[in-house]
């Protein structure tokens, strides 16, 4: 009875799948010798894409007994025993974080890889505040991360400045852009704040890209000064006023790669910091209730706007910093980085770690950017797993990987909640 | 129509292929002499204007429905659009490979196919990403939104190839509206096309609407879904369709833009998808005779603006006008008051 059912339903999936995928993936069209265009075949594509979709909704219902997959908010077993080890998880992390620059067989790459990692989760805590604490949808977020490194590179270009003065100034900057683009749109609900977001986003990237005589426009900036250790600049050359010979070693170029790495790791570890404290406090509380819902949060007389505000300056500031740290790591900034994708990236970080959870999110951009980087040479299909895996976890696991959430704040003891009894989003 | 001058507006920098910006070129070398010279670049920009405002109208009525009947916003139909204009191109190949490509006849055939085949496309996308997440809190839907417009576009780039496809103009050539010296006001048949089919669409769709059992169960859906369902509409049903019909009007404005612009690659959604939502917005969301003026209105302040300001800056006029509307007028030109109730 149950093969029969899924026999059936397989077959539909597959014929719906031939519908699909036939025009778009057998039918491939090239520009040809000709300067025209022409039609490729390539049907054993097609015809492996149909197997795997006929394949899958047979072993689906099959196992399951059901066509469809239904979301799970509640925790599963394995999300209490890792909410279980996260008590432990957390500080092996950091400690791993701590040691990895140390540990031998660690070379130039892996600390990239790391570095890479580490921005992403400091990107990552940094719209937490806004998406996760605060439940502003914010699709624009790029946009601070681009005020930071442009202000850094800019700052530097035409005043000299050093980067330990321009990264304060980045960060309030983007803070002040935060409150700019902030002020006007938070009263916009959810899904219209998102738009109103992703379009300021995309504005700031077009400006940078058109005012040329500013900003180089496509061309970018180059040769962003490169950060110094409290004043003495990585140089292989080894001077008297250099990192290497004020500490008597030996010259090396992955100094200053380490010197970056904690960098980072000290930046997204201070903004961790940050909000764990805030949430404690009456501002932290009160954006956690602005997130479950606004009417009551009116209604207890919290001053709306200005709790809004500072959620959206904070994170924007953290991503100011974030941004001064990529231009001066990579020394060349174009707004290619600032795209769309980028916010997207950032916003499923957030989203897949579970709205609010900081372990989660480092978990998540270890997990996304790690895994994304080591399968780097597959190219396009990258995004298209990216993409597959935000659509499948959402399916599946709607409120993240760490479905559940310890109140900040609470009454004698302390009890994990239910994803499913926290209601946030209402913009 | 420059065609050179159109690629190297690469789409990869965020910039619609626009065949008004190549006409706007050979007229600024020629000088501006006089009330006619002006008025006879203004008729040209009306016209390009309106022709574009129909491709956005016909995507923002897709957007508007699906916000109307299930209160979210279809971040993937952007892309819905895109794959709408990649199955044209694909239709159209085929069929001039069989030797049935000329005349209307051609188009016609192209256009059911690309109907058929996107439809089916909007079908998937609820029933894969939106449906399991019907009930669940506020955001989820809009993120899984997000990660189909990824999953659509890298889709496209892997199985097309990620370079812009540029096809042969179908209909070439037009009518001569005015001749001031040496500008010459053109109504080119791909616009006239353009502007007959939408109408036409429109009209099927309005008729769909308003007097079709589907059409009442829509609206009724759109008013109370609770409602609705404990009275005997299948609101599964209907929610499927309204996305069968929304991608159904994207594809015909994916035909539309192929026809009329000529290259297409996998990006193409996501500026007109954004574009059309400013519309959608612009219009009153949830109105369906808003969609369409919203997106007559962006079309022409978008081709007035590249025109006689800049094309570079196009773009942030179109995101700009989306953030004004949002702050002074939230509702759009003929939406309706939403009270948030506890």
């Amino acid at each position: 009875m149950r093969l029969q059912l899924a026999l059936k339903d397989a077959s539909i999936g597959a014929v719906v799948a031939a519908l699909l995928f036939i025009p778009l993936v057998a039918l491939r069209t090239d520009v040809g010798s000709a300067g025209a265009l022409v039609l490729r075949y390539r049907w054993a594509d097609a015809a492996i894409l149909i197997g795997l979709v006929f394949l899958g909704r047979l072993a689906l219902v099959l196992w399951t007994g059901r066509t469809g997959l239904r979301p799970s908010t509640s925790a599963g077993p394995w999300t209490q025993r890792l909410q279980q080890a996260g008590r432990l998880a957390a500080p092996a992390f950091l400690a791993f974080a701590l040691v990895l620059p140390a540990i031998p067989g660690i070379d130039r790459y892996w600390l990239d890889l790391g570095i890479l990692v580490l921005t992403y989760v400091m990107l990552g805590w940094g719209l937490n505040i806004v998406v996760g604490l605060a439940g502003l949808l914010d699709l624009g977020y790029v946009a601070f991360y681009a005020v930071g490194a442009y202000s850094y590179a800019l700052l530097a270009q035409y005043f000299g400045l050093s980067f330990w003065v321009c990264l304060p100034l980045a960060g309030i900057l983007a803070a002040f852009w935060g409150v700019l683009l902030g002020f006007p749109v938070l009263r916009l609900r959810g899904d219209y704040l998102a738009i109103v977001t992703l379009a300021f986003g995309e504005i700031i990237r077009v400006v940078l890209l058109n005012w040329v005589s500013l900003t180089g426009g496509p061309n970018g900036i180059s040769g962003i000064p490169r950060p110094s250790f409290f004043g003495l600049p990585f140089s292989m050359a080894g001077g008297e006023g250099t990192f290497a010979g004020f500490f008597g070693l030996e010259p090396s170029s992955t100094h200053r790669v380490i010197f970056l790495y904690y960098l980072i790791l000290a930046l997204a570890l201070l903004t961790n910091w940050v909000t764990i404290r805030l949430r404690r406090q009456p501002l932290g509380r009160a954006w956690e209730a602005l997130r479950e819902d606004e009417i009551a949060c009116r209604a207890l007389g919290i001053n709306v706007t200005v709790t809004k505000l500072t959620a959206f300056a904070l994170g924007a500031m953290f991503g100011g910093f974030a941004g001064a740290f990529f231009a001066t790591r990579q020394a060349f900034i174009s707004p290619e980085s600032f795209t769309f994708i980028e916010s997207a990236i950032i916003l499923a970080i957030v989203v897949l770690g579970g709205l609010g959870s900081q372990i989660g999110v480092a978990v998540a951009a270890l997990v996304l950017i790690g895994g994304t980087e080591i399968f780097r040479d597959l190219q396009e299909w990258r995004m298209l797993v990216f993409g597959g895996a935000m659509v499948v976890i959402m399916v599946l696991r709607p409120r993240g990987l760490v479905g559940t959430r310890t109140p900040s704040i609470a009454l004698g003891k302390r009890r994990a909640i239910d994803g499913k009894l926290v209601g946030e989003g209402h913009g | 129509m420059d065609r050179a001058g159109i690629i190297a507006l690469s789409p990869q920098d965020g910039n619609f292929p626009y065949a008004a910006a190549a006409g706007m070129a050979s007229f600024g070398a020629t000088g501006k002499h006089g009330l006619e010279d002006f008025l006879a670049y203004a008729l040209q920009q009306l016209i390009n204007g309106i022709s574009l405002g129909m491709i956005y109208g016909l995507i923002a009525v897709g957007y508007t429905m699906v916000y109307g009947i299930i209160g979210m916003i279809n971040f993937a139909h952007g892309d819905v659009f895109m794959i709408g204009a990649f199955l044209s191109l694909i239709a159209v190949l085929l069929l001039s490979m069989g030797g049935v490509m000329g005349g209307p006849a051609g188009i016609i055939l192209v256009l059911l196919l690309s109907v058929v085949i996107t439809g089916i496309y909007g079908w998937a996308i609820e029933r894969i990403a939106y449906r399991p997440l019907r009930g669940s809190f506020r955001l989820a839907p809009l993120i899984s939104a997000i990660g189909l417009s990824i999953v659509l576009q890298n889709f496209v780039q892997v199985s097309q190839g990620a370079r812009v496809k540029p096809m042969e103009t179908l209909v070439p050539g037009g009518v001569e509206v005015m001749r001031e010296e040496g500008f010459v006001v053109q109504f080119a048949y791909t616009q006239m096309m353009i502007i007959g089919v939408t109408l036409a669409v429109l009209a099927v769709f309005t008729i769909l609407v308003t007097r079709t059992p589907l059409g009442r169960a829509m609206r009724a859906c759109e008013q109370d879904r609770k409602m609705a369902s404990l009275l005997g509409i299948d609101t599964d049903k209907t929610i499927s369709l309204t996305f069968v019909i929304g991608a159904a009007l994207a594809s015909v404005a994916g035909t539309m833009y192929l026809l009329r612009y000529g290259v297409i690659d996998f990006y193409i959604g996501f500026l007109a998808g954004v574009k059309a939502f400013t519309a959608a917005v612009l219009g009153g969301i949830g109105s369906l005779p808003g969609a369409v003026l919203g997106g007559l209105l962006i079309g022409l302040i978008e081709t007035f603006w590249s025109a006689y300001f800049s094309v570079q800056y196009k773009d942030v006029a179109a995101f700009s006008i989306l953030v004004l509307t949002l702050i002074f007028l939230p509702t759009g030109l003929l939406g309706r008051q939403e009270v948030e109730k506890v």
